[in-house]
């Protein structure tokens, strides 16, 4: 019905997160109205990024300068390190503008399932920047799941001979929160991780 | 058709955007998966980790089908051991052996009640001496469980102290006689009962199951023992 550009355009786009056929064809329909206003600009940001962003070789954070821009930040304190699974979750820390140490970027987390082991992620180069020294604190901020728990202990083990202080954030009740309405899992951990008033 | 029932979630492993696709063991319709719609959502994500028990329910058009499954929360194990790494790696791996090893679709209600008082052990002393008995326990449900109640030589109760690898049967440490180095060591605590003495005793046990899972479960489907074991392994050796 449409051209093979048209086809290939709506394929592609119907890969994205958030995005199926039905939804990619409106974006695709919407993109061609809007030719000279978001399509040409958008294709221009595309192929910069695609062109200039690479994966930090301290960190594994994304950025277009290699050391990234929070590595090579002067500003931020150099001897804490927080480990975090995926970019998405330092762009969340960054958002909060909560921590002015640096990041440690894993690539995911250790799972069994689907056959991730500590070689597939970006643990070597974590303890080699440990091991150079001038660290105070490494922070695991990985998933309050079973498997970014594992991950978090196994990096506690491989961290251990370096003696640096290792802390985990707290689980527990969200800003906001009703008893009432968290699960009996959260609940439980926040239990655990009470402390004196 | 459907059905409600509790189950002990074995694994989760995300599908599509926004779903999960569920491997339960349960206890009326054994080790059973289904899709969980919204499963990777904020409010449904803890209720699908490993080792939670679940109140579920199962809906599909055919019995054969995948289905979808609905839950609750009943006992958040997850939760409560992830801050012991050897409890983790505990939990981790009895998850990942059953789920390996169990027949989809099988019910084996022992083995649901044996893994859920193994999952109320976890915080207690003595937990990785249940393990090493629900080990044992799924050797049994599978039809390959150790007779370790008298020697298969003399039918002696008395010493107990090997296992032979090609019966799994016990020796006596008198019969075992020039034997005894191609048997594997039977650990006191599985012949007597009660605790084992040291880290080395509950290595052997470990070793014991290990060995005939792996050689009855594992090796007849082309697999290694699941990776979560060998780390739960070297993690209590630490």
């Amino acid at each position: 019905m449409n051209g093979p550009e048209i086809e290939r355009l709506i394929q592609l786009l119907g890969r994205l997160p958030g995005l199926g056929p039905r939804s990619a064809r409106r974006v695709a329909l919407h993109l061609l109205k809007k030719r000279e206003t978001l399509m040409q600009p958008l294709g221009t940001a595309l192929a910069d990024a695609a062109r200039a962003i690479r994966a930090c070789s301290v960190c594994g954070n994304l950025d277009t300068i290699d050391p990234c821009s929070i590595c090579a930040d002067s500003r931020r304190d150099a001897g804490l390190i927080c480990v975090v699974e995926d970019v998405g979750d330092l762009w969340a820390m960054e958002r909060g503008r909560i921590f002015s140490g640096r990041y440690h970027v894993l690539g995911g987390s250790l799972s069994a399932l689907d056959g991730i082991g500590p070689e597939e992620l970006n643990i070597g180069s974590l303890v080699k920047r440990v091991a150079a020294g001038g660290v105070r604190e490494v922070i695991m901020a990985t998933n309050a799941t079973v498997d970014g728990q594992t991950t978090a202990h196994y990096l506690a083990e491989r961290l251990a001979e370096h003696e640096v202080p290792l802390t985990r954030l707290a689980h527990g009740v969200p800003v906001g929160g009703e008893l009432d309405w968290l699960d009996d899992g959260t609940l439980a951990t926040a239990f655990k991780a009470r402390r004196a008033l | 058709m459907d059905w409600s029932d509790e189950g002990i979630v074995l694994a989760a492993r995300a599908h599509g955007e926004t779903g999960l696709v569920v491997s339960l063991l349960t206890r009326d319709h054994g080790r059973h998966s289904g899709f969980v719609p919204g499963g990777i959502s904020r409010r449904a994500r803890p209720v699908w980790q490993s080792g939670n028990l679940v109140e579920v329910g199962w809906r599909g058009r055919l019995p054969e089908q995948l289905g979808n499954y609905s839950g609750e929360l009943r006992e958040p194990h997850a939760a409560r051991a992830m801050d012991d790494a050897i409890e983790l790696a505990g939990l981790a791996s009895a998850c990942a052996v059953i789920d390996a090893a169990l027949p989809e679709r099988e019910p084996h209600p022992a083995m649901f009640d044996g893994f859920r008082a193994f999952l109320g052990s976890l915080g207690h002393p003595g937990w990785p001496t249940i393990y090493v008995r629900l080990e044992l326990g799924l050797l049994q449900e599978l039809g390959f469980g150790l007779d370790l109640e008298k020697c298969a030589a003399t039918g002696s109760t008395d010493d107990l102290a090997f296992v032979s690898p090609r019966t799994g049967r016990a020796v006596s440490r008198e019969a075992a006689g020039p034997y005894k180095e191609k048997l594997l060591a039977l650990p006191a605590f599985l012949s007597t009962g009660g605790l084992p003495s040291d880290e080395e005793e509950l290595r052997q046990g470990l070793d014991l199951t290990g060995f005939f899972l792996e050689r009855h479960v594992f090796w007849p489907h082309n697999k290694p023992l699941p990776p979560a074991r060998s780390r739960f392994m070297e993690s209590l050796q630490r």
